[in-house]
């Protein structure tokens, strides 16, 4: 009775190779993560200093801090912020509490997905095109507009996906109440899907944050003597200095370049940890 | 407001709540309702068999025009909710679903406290500046005197609804309709996710509401249909097989296969 037979142990020694191979390459996400950190802070150790976030650099950039490329990244990152984070909550609710099935919103998904699939370089030539054009030259203002267009149909994404989370069965109890769509969103969906929508926001920041591309024509600059003054001045930012001074052939030392890579890593993951952080605050409030 | 329907035939005076004619409904290019027409008695109990996709939920749904909101839909034919016709251009359906209530097979309490669940509707349907605390405190404890939950929540207003047990929480979902004065109240299979003691505290609510305003009520269970209900219709295949009493739709079918059905020979 009940012994186990010769199929069955074949089975489970499939199960156990199976379960390890997937557990393995799971492992296997720990290690790069882990190298590359390490790796970043070996080599920038001799640069990190509170100089080295909080001075401009000097000496041709061989010498000195970083401070305008943290300022301008903050501020690309923060305009690019306020313009994307309405448009594209708005849009996505729109799409997924309003808009039936028609030809109109077929299209706006559409567009969205294809903007979401764009490369950023190519972003980058239409913020030259479009927003470079308007504001007459390169400025911080085209630079975020463009890091918006590439990051507004993920926001777009995300949200619809936080929104579509929220459970029918919430939505049809407040319709037959006689709430209006307004009135449920407001009440009910909002407050139930924020944690997602914030959170899918800031990934999108941290994003930007890291991208060089869409900045490089459009509003960064290589070296400026002093901070900007108003969106409409140019301006140094992480990633543009983490790209010039590494293609510039040896001149700049080595724990410089590593020293701003930590720093916009550290500022991504700060992103990061607020979104982690932002979503345990209001994890705790909802609850069904 | 609607006002209130005064069909006399003769020595009989009888009121309906609903009445609906030549009413059909597509989901895209699938009829669900195939020209119904039924008349449903004010102040009765009215239950709706039929096996699984006969339309009864469909049906349930247009009597508040809710079905609107779930997409490709198409209804002609008229439905009448208390003598007035809900398709007329000057009906607002948000005041149609606030006389019109409805009640789910899941309790669905919204994530927020029991307290502001039952006063959700007045404060949809009222304008923040009328509600004083003394207004919305009165309302919460009636309603759920009503309801029979009053004791059991008393001390914990506060707390999320969508803690309390399947049966309060539908109990609670009845209870939010309460404040709005509703004159019908839809129930769809408002039993089937609770246990037996639940769907009898929610029957003998019904019983004691049901004296109150009309009720219509889905039901895959037949002797809840049988027990609970004053009226039943039987439907199969988006049309109204029979409808009648209760007791002769059970007892005494006119239709072979309303009799199959609830001999539960199938369904």
């Amino acid at each position: 009775m009940f012994k186990e037979t010769p199929w069955v142990r074949r089975k489970f020694a499939v199960e156990r190779l199976v379960a390890s191979l997937f557990a393995l390459m799971a492992a296997a996400m720990i290690v790069p993560l882990l190298l590359v950190v390490a790796h970043l802070f070996w080599q920038a150790w001799p640069s990190l200093s509170w100089e080295f976030i909080s001075a401009f650099p000097r000496n041709n950039l061989k010498e000195g801090g970083i401070y305008p490329a943290i300022y301008g990244t903050f501020l690309m990152v923060a305009i690019s912020l306020a313009i994307t984070a309405p448009i594209g909550i708005l849009a996505a609710v729109y799409l997924n509490e309003y808009a039936r099935d028609s030809w109109f919103t077929r299209i706006v998904n559409l567009a969205v997905v294809n903007l979401a699939g764009v490369p950023s370089i190519v972003h980058a030539l239409f913020g030259v095109g479009a927003f470079v054009w308007i504001t007459g030259r390169p400025c911080i203002l085209a630079a975020s507009m463009t890091l918006g267009i590439m990051t507004l149909p993920v926001i777009i994404a995300s949200t619809k996906q936080s929104l579509a989370a929220v459970p029918m069965a919430f939505r049809e109890a407040c319709w037959n109440v006689g709430a209006s769509r307004w009135q449920t969103i407001r009440t009910i969906v909002l407050p139930n899907s924020i944690s997602g929508i914030l959170t899918g926001v800031i990934l999108q920041v941290s994003r930007a944050a890291g991208e060089t591309a869409p900045i490089l024509f459009t509003g960064a600059v290589f070296f400026r003597r002093e901070l900007p003054q108003s969106p409409l001045d140019q301006s140094m930012s992480l990633s543009m200095h983490l790209f010039s001074i590494a293609t510039q052939g040896g001149q700049v030392p080595l724990s410089i370049q590593y020293g701003t890579a930590v720093v916009l890593l550290g500022l991504v993951m700060a992103f990061n940890l607020g979104s982690i952080v932002l979503r345990i605050y209001f994890r705790t409030r909802k609850k069904w | 407001m609607m006002a209130m329907p005064q069909e006399t035939s003769g020595a009989v005076q009888e009121t309906y709540s609903i009445e609906t004619h030549n009413l059909s409904l597509w989901y895209g290019d699938f009829q669900a309702l195939h020209a119904v027409s039924v008349r449903i008695r004010s102040g009765l109990i009215t239950s709706l068999i039929g096996p699984s996709g006969c339309g009864k939920t469909t049906l349930l749904r247009c009597l508040n025009r809710v079905n609107e909101r779930y997409g490709n839909v198409t209804t002609t034919g008229d439905i009448r909710v208390l003598g007035k016709n809900i398709y007329d251009e000057d009906v607002s359906l948000v005041e149609l679903r606030r006389c019109v209530g409805m009640v789910f097979q899941r309790p669905n309490p919204l994530p927020i406290s029991i307290y502001e669940n039952v006063v959700f509707g007045l404060r949809i349907h009222t304008p923040a500046a009328q509600l004083s605390r003394s207004v919305l405190d009165e309302a919460v404890e009636t309603s759920l005197k009503e309801v029979l939950l009053w004791d059991a929540v008393k001390d914990k207003l506060k707390k999320r609804a969508t803690g309390l047990q399947l049966e309060q929480q539908q109990k609670l979902c009845i209870a939010r309709l309460m404040p709005l004065k509703p004159q019908v109240v839809l129930m769809d299979e408002p039993c089937s996710a609770l246990d037996a003691r639940g769907t009898e505290a929610i029957e003998d609510l019904m019983s004691i509401l049901g004296k109150r305003f009309t009720i219509v009520i889905v039901t895959h269970n037949m002797a809840q249909a049988r027990r609970a209900s004053e009226e039943c219709i039987y439907m199969y295949m988006g049309k109204i097989v029979e409808h009648g009493t209760t007791l002769d739709v059970f007892l005494r079918p006119r239709n072979k296969e309303t009799e199959n059905y609830v001999e539960g020979r199938y369904g």
